[in-house]
């Protein structure tokens, strides 16, 4: 038995292999997840698969396999709440259909490092693809449609890339919220509600956007009728915008195709366009240092919504322009454009020439090396960890707090860990003058060796107290290095 | 062998420090409470979540992700002194209360009480909140107007209502107790007693109580098996956009710090609590309340900011009961965007009351004190609200 233990723990210390695991139609992806370990990919084959699947493991690939046209999907019959959540870093999604989900097709949680690519997303509900808290991630390649708010979402991300991406038939086609460092390039956004909202929103726990570059895409024909959920932001946005700038900062606008969009081309505006939003004074309102570059526009505005309209006839005009600066510090001149006879245009009179031409030499805002990976990410360091966080709560080591004293657990232990770990899972009171110990029965018969292990090595000290067994005071040794 | 090893070792043992031996005289901690760990001479927090980064060092978003920075850097003998003087009645007014009388240990630091009662039995205006991790919080009372502990006290202190005491009566009832003197000056060398070191051994001890050693949180560190399928599903219900509960109590703490408007029912009768929009004057936020922690929510019922709600699962089903379902007619309120109409089924609900259930940990709680330097009884002053009152039924009005 013992030499069991011995061999498994030397497995465990060996890197794990990275593998291939194979999911048919019938199997389960989750099953498949569970199974993973760092560096596993998972290849998800054609078929349908009727599931929620979450990730809270570090680089986990899940990529599909799709042969001859036909597609792995995942179908969530407008009931299944989102298909993919994921936590860990170093995520990627590939080549999936998704369809039908209540909630998103994507959802990130504070996973660094994600690939989004080749995903196929149909009327997934409220987002497409939507990672949040994310440091460093690339959406790519990605085709959207049918999404109630925002096909794809980056909420409150560092460092990402929105690239190659085809959005439509959605509220808003791509939308920058609450975010820092982002390209958004190459994307073709048409017949949504709008096109690309680069936004903050009031109300949020991180509460800036700025340095986002908006370029080479093609932003057509988003005159879809806004079909968003009642209370939220988006539903709040007039129909028929191609790109709006709100209260973000530092916001570059350059090399887009914009044609076609019934209300205007581009809106830059305060935190007052959407109404009946609880205030919040930390959230800075203001749209500063815009600049529009040059940008093709033409045909926008034929139809604006009636705000817009009321606006133009104070010049005028009944149309509405290629581009709308919306009352108040929009108008400063500390937001730009390159060559503004060429459009028509709202509210831009005091704006300055931008003397940037180009925003070429920004080719990524991904990070040349990845976001660091998470501390505890070897197993010494989650049984210190386990330890410090948990059982020094209550166990010094040569004081009575809460429970007795790691010394005097050491003196009574020092030969038995297996004694600690068993007790750790159904714990008795022994001592009359302490309170009884919590169970820690929820931690692995291994991971409880591991800790009580821990516990017996506490200090160099302790090589004295169990000198009499070697393999402990080896063990001690091996753990300190 | 072995006894005579075991001698040795407790030979080596320092005295008792946080349990106390009603004969020795006062004597404050010299170690830090669970959760921190000595360096220099001050108390600094430590836990498994503390290496962890955090984007924009926000302090919240998922799993594995960093806390905001706590308030520490206490010494053991402020924190200890605190825990003194927060189970004490001799700081309300009359005597009668301590401020754990509202804040109950074993009721998760609240009372149970849809609305909290002040001295003489007097009726506060809402729901005591919990202590656990408020030493991670800026914003503080259901209607946020306070930005830390020290400034959140003075409310509860002198409220009439509530603790009914005067700045000048606490001076003179803690000045005339020689143990509370000697131990100030213990804890406060230089200061000794004043009202503001009053303030900061209180707000030592409450930023003391740490909660971050749940079955969700060892869950969040890695070990995947200490939650079964049913709570792992209400834990994807919980942070899906459907629900979109972790979009306001996001983890690690369970909330996001920020103020939000809900519009959930007052009891019946009480008319519609302005909240947020009392301090700020900004109607955008009427009705708004500070998004509180769901850490140890088990213990803490009734729930929201008057108790409506009494169980979890009524508390949940809010949510899914259509946006503005229950502001009263003719008010209009600026409603959370995150407020929708989720769809939630029976099945999902209960899934996700067998989440929260995993939010609880109490393995840090701090040690009751037998005594207190005031000879007042600890344990009236817990009781207080039962044997000065008639309890009075949920939903009452005062």
């Amino acid at each position: 038995m013992k030499k069991i233990t011995l061999l498994l723990s030397l497995l465990l210390c060996l890197p794990a292999m990275a593998k291939d695991i194979i999911v048919k139609d019938g199997d389960s992806i989750q099953a498949a997840v569970n199974e993973a370990v760092s560096g596993d990919v998972i290849l998800i084959h054609p078929g349908t698969y009727r599931e929620s699947v979450y990730v809270d493991k570090d680089n986990i690939t899940l990529r599909g396999v799709v042969v001859e046209g036909e597609w792995p999907v995942m179908e969530g019959d407008h009931k299944l709440n989102d298909a993919i959540l994921y936590s860990g870093n170093n995520f990627t999604v590939e080549w999936l259909k998704i369809v039908h989900y209540k909630g998103n097709a994507i959802m990130g949680q504070s996973g660094n490092n994600y690939v989004i690519r080749n995903n196929w997303v149909v009327d997934t509900g409220v987002y497409g693809i939507f990672p949040q808290y994310g440091k460093n991630g690339l959406i790519e390649y990605n085709v959207l449609s049918g999404i109630e708010d925002a096909a794809i979402y980056v909420g409150m991300c560092d460092n990402v890339d929105v690239k190659h991406n085809e959005v439509f038939d959605s509220v808003a086609g791509i939308e920058i919220e609450n975010t820092r460092h982002a390209l958004v390039e190459n994307n073709y956004a048409h017949n949504n509600t709008a096109g690309i909202l680069v936004f903050i929103t009031p109300g949020l726990p991180i509460k800036t956007a700025y340095d986002i570059i908006v370029r080479d895409n093609f932003v057509v024909n988003n005159n879809t009728p806004n079909f968003g959920a009642p209370g939220s932001i988006v539903s709040k946005v007039p129909v028929g915008v191609g790109i709006v700038v709100m209260a973000a900062d530092d916001v570059k606008i350059e090399g887009n195709i914009i044609t076609g969009n019934q209300t205007a081309g581009i809106v830059i505006t305060d935190l007052a366009f959407v109404t009946d939003v609880a205030s919040d004074k930390e959230s800075e309102p203001n749209p500063d240092n815009i600049k529009v570059l040059d940008n093709l526009m033409f045909n926008n505005g034929f139809d604006p919504v009636a705000e817009v309209k009321a606006a133009m006839l104070t010049k005028f005009k009944t149309t509405g322009p290629d581009i709308l600066a919306n009352i108040g510090s929009a108008q400063e001149p500390d937001n730009c454009i390159l060559n503004a006879e060429r459009y028509t245009s709202f509210g831009i009179g005091k704006w300055s020439k931008c003397e940037l031409t180009t925003t070429a030499d920004v080719t990524t805002y991904l990070l040349p090396a990845d976001a660091a990976p998470r501390e505890i990410e070897t197993d010494a360091d989650r049984v210190a960890r386990l330890y410090k966080g948990i059982c020094a709560g209550c166990h010094a080591y040569n004081l009575r707090m809460i429970g007795p004293p790691a010394m005097a657990i050491q003196a009574q232990y020092y030969d038995n860990p297996q004694g600690i770990a068993d007790y750790l899972a159904n714990p008795v009171k022994k001592r009359p003058d302490f309170p009884p110990m919590p169970s820690q029965g929820h931690l692995s018969e291994e991971l409880r060796l591991k800790v009580a292990e821990y516990m017996l090595c506490l200090s160099p000290k302790n090589l004295e107290a169990v000198a009499a067994n070697q393999g402990q005071v080896a063990k001690c040794e091996k753990m300190s290095k | 062998m072995k006894c005579l090893r075991w001698l040795a070792v407790f030979s080596l043992i320092a005295p008792a420090v946080w349990a106390e031996d009603p004969q020795d005289d006062w004597q404050l901690s010299e170690v830090c409470p669970p959760g921190f760990v000595l360096e220099g001479e001050s108390c600094k927090f430590s836990s498994l979540y503390s290496e962890y980064p955090s984007l924009q060092d926000a302090g919240m978003g998922g799993l594995k992700v960093g806390l905001p920075e706590p308030r520490d850097g206490f010494k053991p003998a402020e924190i200890d002194l605190g825990r003194l003087l927060f189970f004490d009645p001799v700081l309300s007014g009359d005597g009668s209360v301590s401020c754990a009388s509202c804040h109950q240990p074993d009721k998760g630091f609240t009372d149970g009480r849809a609305l909290s009662r002040g001295i003489h039995g007097q009726i506060a205006e809402r729901s005591a909140p919990s202590l656990w991790n408020v030493g991670f919080l800026d914003t503080l009372f259901w209607d946020g107007r306070a930005k830390s502990l020290e400034e959140q006290m003075l409310g509860p202190l002198y409220a009439e209502h509530e603790m009914g005491n005067t700045p000048e009566q606490l001076m003179a009832s803690l000045s005339a107790n020689p143990t509370y003197v000697k131990l100030f000056k213990q804890a406060f060398p230089e200061r000794g007693l004043t009202l503001d070191t009053v303030y900061i051994a209180l707000a030592a001890f409450e930023s003391s109580l740490i909660s971050l050693n749940s079955r969700y949180d060892l869950y969040a560190h890695g070990f995947h098996d200490v939650l079964n399928q049913n709570e792992i599903e209400g834990m994807n219900i919980f942070r899906s956009f459907v629900a979109r509960c972790g979009e306001c109590h996001t983890p690690p703490l369970f909330t996001n710090r920020e103020l939000a408007v809900l519009g959930t029912p007052e009891p019946t009768g009480r008319p519609l609590d302005i909240g947020a929009e009392g301090p700020t004057g900004d109607r955008s936020l009427r009705g708004g309340f500070k998004v509180p922690t769901l850490r140890n929510i088990e213990l803490t019922a009734p729930y929201m900011h008057s108790g409506r709600f009494k169980t979890l699962r009524e508390t949940v089903e809010f949510y899914t009961k259509g946006r503005g379902h229950a502001v009263p007619e003719g008010e209009h309120l600026s409603i959370h965007w995150h407020i929708w109409e989720p769809k939630l089924t029976d099945a999902e609900l209960d899934r996700l009351v067998d989440f929260l259930l995993t939010l609880t940990d109490q393995s840090f709680m701090p040690v009751i004190p037998e005594r207190v330097p005031s000879g007042l009884s600890v344990v009236d002053a817990l009781n207080h609200s039962e044997i000065t009152t008639t309890p009075v039924a949920m939903g009452d009005t005062p």
